[in-house]
């Protein structure tokens, strides 16, 4: 086995020293009663040859082997991830070190997710961004446990019912034993947020609302804030899709208190939704009730600059039980790629990026009109927009995926069933007019 | 002999912070031709662009290799952090899962679209229930913790149907640090139980707390003395006569493959760590993995979506009544779980009950080397870790992190230090299965070299570490004014 070192005369010297006679001796203080008898029911080992035979032919039985044009989004974008990014993050430095406990030998960790925090706070306009969550629906929850914990009389979390549909299940697991609820707010016929509902709902300790929405709308912010204020609750707003901050007024402008989001867009590959990056960022007045790491500048004792872990004191392993939260292990390789990304677009390419993506949606959206589609809502959206199809859509979207590997659209009834034969389309900067106008023409 | 310490000088280059290298108009990326209209927003909806860096490639890549020069990983060198299970990364593992089929899955693609996904998830679970001898398995919780999470979402679901709800958890001095605040997430009061004087729980003890008020015992099995709880199948016993609950830890896993199944001992529900057992990286921080293991009974409650076989086909099933529902936006760390198939595939039933007993025998055999030259407060045979602490010199003024810190310039990552908590000054050693016994020599000379300092030349510690790019850094400085941002 080629991992493991070991030869037989190492064995046999490492027993002697170990004061056991064979490896199994190794383990007399389990009883023989409970051992295994007759080894583990595996599979045979693989060779390296093996294993890529048969890891290819599983991911051959993925349809996205074959490369495919991505019309959907949904909480996973398509974007493309320049060369350097998988070659920078594979640097085995970064890859194969622990979490940074000793900071005198991992300044590189250390400097690159610090560079994260401020990268995220830049983007989303707040003062205080963590190290990274789990994904945007485990940050969320997050927040709203916050809210309910800041806010002790009240015992109710508003959330949108624009909010991603999973985000909303993972608040209500999270939720569910602490006794506390959430409390949805509807949404309008416009497919907005129905601040009305909100205004009317009482012994709420905050108020969650994606933007843009789960139907890609942006949503009035300022609304929000003004509802949050008068009510007093934190004001918490999410989003799946990072690099709407390229172009639209950031959350932190419009007041928020805490912003949860989903990373995956910043060069991260969609990976059948995992591992993701949970982005979480606050103001300061709530850096203590913040979950996770957070990188901080110190100085060694030479007096240079350096990073390290701090406010340790919020987490499991010093509070034990009375941690902010359990988190532990966050998504830092996917933060560092994410600063990576960030850094390789900058300020100039994010703008453009961003406009690509709608740029491309406005056109996607009008083809489709052209094509027969309707236009349900009319509201400004950033790259998803949600269409009514014409009756036989349905069989056509099966064939375009089985003959042209087109994934046209993600049928919404299964999330909200009202609205049977609505479909919520994506397009980024990677989808071409050549590919859109095809489907068009495939669809009318 | 000493042997040659891996550490030595070596050049390295200063960088400054990304924005410093900043200059007006750079730009690393190349923009796609615009071959559809400009279509701009309402310009009361827009902001100003993200103050971001603006570099050029090579800007970007300079950055980040210099950065990486500056870390320490386990293809550096030898990372014995005790109970976080630092082996070996294969990069065969990171091929895997970077093929295209799976890293551009979109993950709402359908089942249909998706079966090799769906596949491999159902044949890991089936494999990760095999190798922990339970009845089902989700891989869904995103880390250990997460993992933690799930499983005690699941007892108090379990409790709920029940009919009757219970406030109070048993959580042992040698539990993992973060039991108790996954215990708090569900409402539980921890309750505190020390471990016997040979450092293992003693059924009498759990006897004594166990009540019907108690909804269970959170245990990590081997403990994090590195030592197996020998009355195990008894303790369950005790806690599920009272309509307990027992809670397994398997953090520690990777001592006990291929020799003893949790399942069969009577735990109900169990979490792994596929980051430190099934040797896929820790990426400074994660992501990780945590996938729960449950016996039949636990079976309804695991949470949604479960994937399920029916004649050759897969499918993600929503539909159970009883379970504790979603915990991850999509269906969890499915690069991770990948990259840990790839390793159970390619190690098979022998190849992991051989890594068991190699990580159990370089800890017996460290353990043994080192224990004239470091106090160890529990000499029992000991599994995957063992304990030390700083005892022996203190008499020299001399702690635990100063010999940590000194083991930097003897170029090995420390052990872990001062957990667990029921050892003062602990000092704790995991070397796993795929250091070799050159490598522990040399760690353990340097062990020695460094107790020998600590009486002859104690300043070399005290002053340690003078070979990374920083010397220690004043934490708590850094927490009292705290700079998040630059």
């Amino acid at each position: 086995m080629r991992y493991l070192p070991h030869t037989q005369e190492d064995i046999q010297k490492m027993l002697a020293v170990a004061g056991a006679g064979s490896l199994d001796d190794l383990f007399k203080t389990i009883p023989d009663a409970v051992k295994v008898k007759d080894g583990l029911n595996l599979p045979a080992p693989m060779s390296e040859w093996e294993l890529n035979d048969y890891m290819e032919k599983l991911a051959s039985e993925n349809i996205a082997c074959k490369g495919y044009t991505c019309l959907i989004g949904a909480g996973s974008y398509d974007h493309y991830i320049p060369a350097i990014i998988p070659y920078l993050v594979s640097r085995s430095e970064f890859a194969t070190a622990y979490t940074p406990y000793q900071p005198e030998v991992s300044q590189g960790t250390l400097q690159g997710i610090y560079e994260f925090q401020t990268m995220v706070t830049e983007l989303l306009g707040m003062d205080i961004a963590t190290a990274s969550h789990y994904d945007c629906g485990t940050a969320l929850a997050e927040c709203a446990l916050i809210a309910l914990r800041k806010n002790r009389k009240a015992d109710k979390i508003a959330v949108s019912d624009l909010v991603h549909p999973s985000h909303r299940e993972i608040i209500d697991t999270y939720l569910k034993p602490t006794g506390y609820e959430m409390v949805l707010i509807p949404h309008t016929k416009d497919g907005l947020t129905d601040m009305a509902a909100l205004e009317a709902m009482d012994g709420i300790a905050g108020v969650a609302v994606q933007s843009p929405n789960f139907f890609g709308h942006i949503e009035d912010l300022a609304a929000v804030k003004k509802v949050a204020d008068t009510k007093k609750i934190l004001f918490i707003t999410s989003f799946t899709e990072a690099l709407a901050w390229g172009i639209l007024k950031n959350p932190g402008s419009f007041g928020a208190d805490l912003v949860a989001g989903e990373g995956q867009s910043l060069g991260i590959a969609k990976t059948f939704g995992g591992p993701g990056l949970g982005l979480l960022a606050g103001t300061s007045k709530l850096m203590r009730d913040l979950p996770g790491r957070l990188v901080g500048r110190a100085k060694d004792s030479n007096g240079d600059d350096g990073y390290v872990l701090t406010l340790s004191t919020r987490e499991q392993h010093i509070r034990r039980e009375r941690a902010s939260s359990n988190i532990c292990s966050n998504n830092g390789l996917n933060a560092m790629t994410a600063a990576m990304y960030l850094s390789t677009i900058g300020k100039i390419g994010i703008r453009e990026i961003a406009q690509l993506n709608h740029d491309k949606a406005v056109y996607l959206k009008s083809v489709l009109t052209d094509a027969g589609f309707e236009p349900v809502f009319d509201r400004p959206f950033f790259n998803e927009f949600v269409m009514k199809a014409p009756k036989d859509f349905n069989q056509k979207r099966t064939d375009l995926i089985n003959r042209h590997c087109v994934f046209a659209g993600l049928d919404l009834a299964p999330y909200y069933p009202e609205l049977t034969d609505h479909y919520l389309f994506c397009a980024t900067e990677k989808v071409s007019k050549q590919q859109m106008d095809q489907l068009a023409k495939e669809v009318a | 002999m000493m042997t040659q310490r891996p550490g030595t000088k070596g050049l390295i280059f200063n960088e400054p912070n990304v924005w410093d290298k900043s200059r007006e108009g750079r730009c690393a990326i190349s923009l796609p031709k615009a071959d559809v209209k400009r279509a701009p927003l309402d310009a009361a909806l827009t902001g100003d662009a993200p103050n971001l860096p603006q570099l050029s490639e090579l800007d970007v890549v300079r950055h980040y290799t210099r950065l990486s020069q500056w870390n320490f990983g386990v293809d550096s060198g030898m990372y014995p952090l005790g109970s976080c299970t630092m082996k070996y990364n294969p990069k065969t593992n990171e091929v895997q899962a970077a093929r295209q089929g799976f890293a551009g899955a979109h993950p709402l693609a359908g089942d249909d679209c998706s079966q090799g996904a769906l596949r491999l998830m159902y044949d890991l679970e089936r494999a990760l229930a095999e190798i922990t001898g339970f009845d089902a398995v989700t891989l869904q919780p995103a880390a250990g913790a997460h993992g933690e999470l799930a499983g005690m979402l699941i007892i108090h679901a379990y409790h709920a149907k029940q009919g009757k709800q219970r406030s109070k958890i048993i959580i042992p001095d040698t539990a993992h640090g973060t039991n108790p605040a996954s215990a708090t997430l569900c409402g539980y009061k921890s309750v505190n139980l020390k471990s016997g004087p040979k450092g293992i729980l003693e059924p009498e003890a759990v006897a004594a707390i166990m009540d019907e008020e108690t909804a269970g015992i959170m245990i990590t099995n081997p403990n994090t003395l590195g030592l197996f709880e020998e009355n195990i199948k008894e303790i369950c016993e005790i806690v599920h006569a009272k309509g307990g609950l027992v809670y397994g830890d398997g953090a520690n896993m990777n001592a006990i493959m291929g020799v003893v199944q949790p399942g069969k001992l009577g735990i109900d529900v169990l979490h792994l760590n596929l980051h430190k057992t099934f040797s896929t990286p820790h990426g400074g921080g994660g992501p990780g993995s945590g996938p729960v293991a449950v016996n039949d009974k636990l079976k309804p409650f695991l949470p949604v979506p479960r994937v399920e076989k029916d004649l050759d086909t897969f499918k993600f099933v929503t539909d159970c009544p009883d379970s504790i529902g979603r915990l991850h936006t999509f269906y969890g760390h499915f690069g991770v779980m990948v990259k840990a198939y790839a390793y159970i595939l390619t190690m098979g039933a022998q190849g992991l009950l051989d890594a068991s007993r190699l990580a159990v025998l370089n800890a017996n055999y460290i353990k043994e080397s080192l224990k004239g030259t470091l106090n160890l407060p529990y000499d029992r045979p000991c599994m995957h870790e063992c304990v030390f602490n700083d005892a022996k010199q203190q008499e020299y003024h001399i702690s635990t992190m100063d010999m940590a810190k000194r083991l930097l310039d003897y170029g090995f990552h420390p052990p872990t230090v001062y957990f667990p908590l029921v050892v003062d000054g602990a000092f704790m050693v995991e070397p796993t299965e795929t250091e070799s016994k050159e490598d522990i020599d040399q760690f353990i000379d340097a062990v020695k070299a460094i107790a020998k300092e600590a009486q002859t030349d104690p300043e070399k510690l005290t002053a340690a570490p003078v070979l990374p790019k920083v010397t220690r850094l004043d934490e708590v400085a850094a927490a009292r004014k705290p700079c998040l941002r630059g």
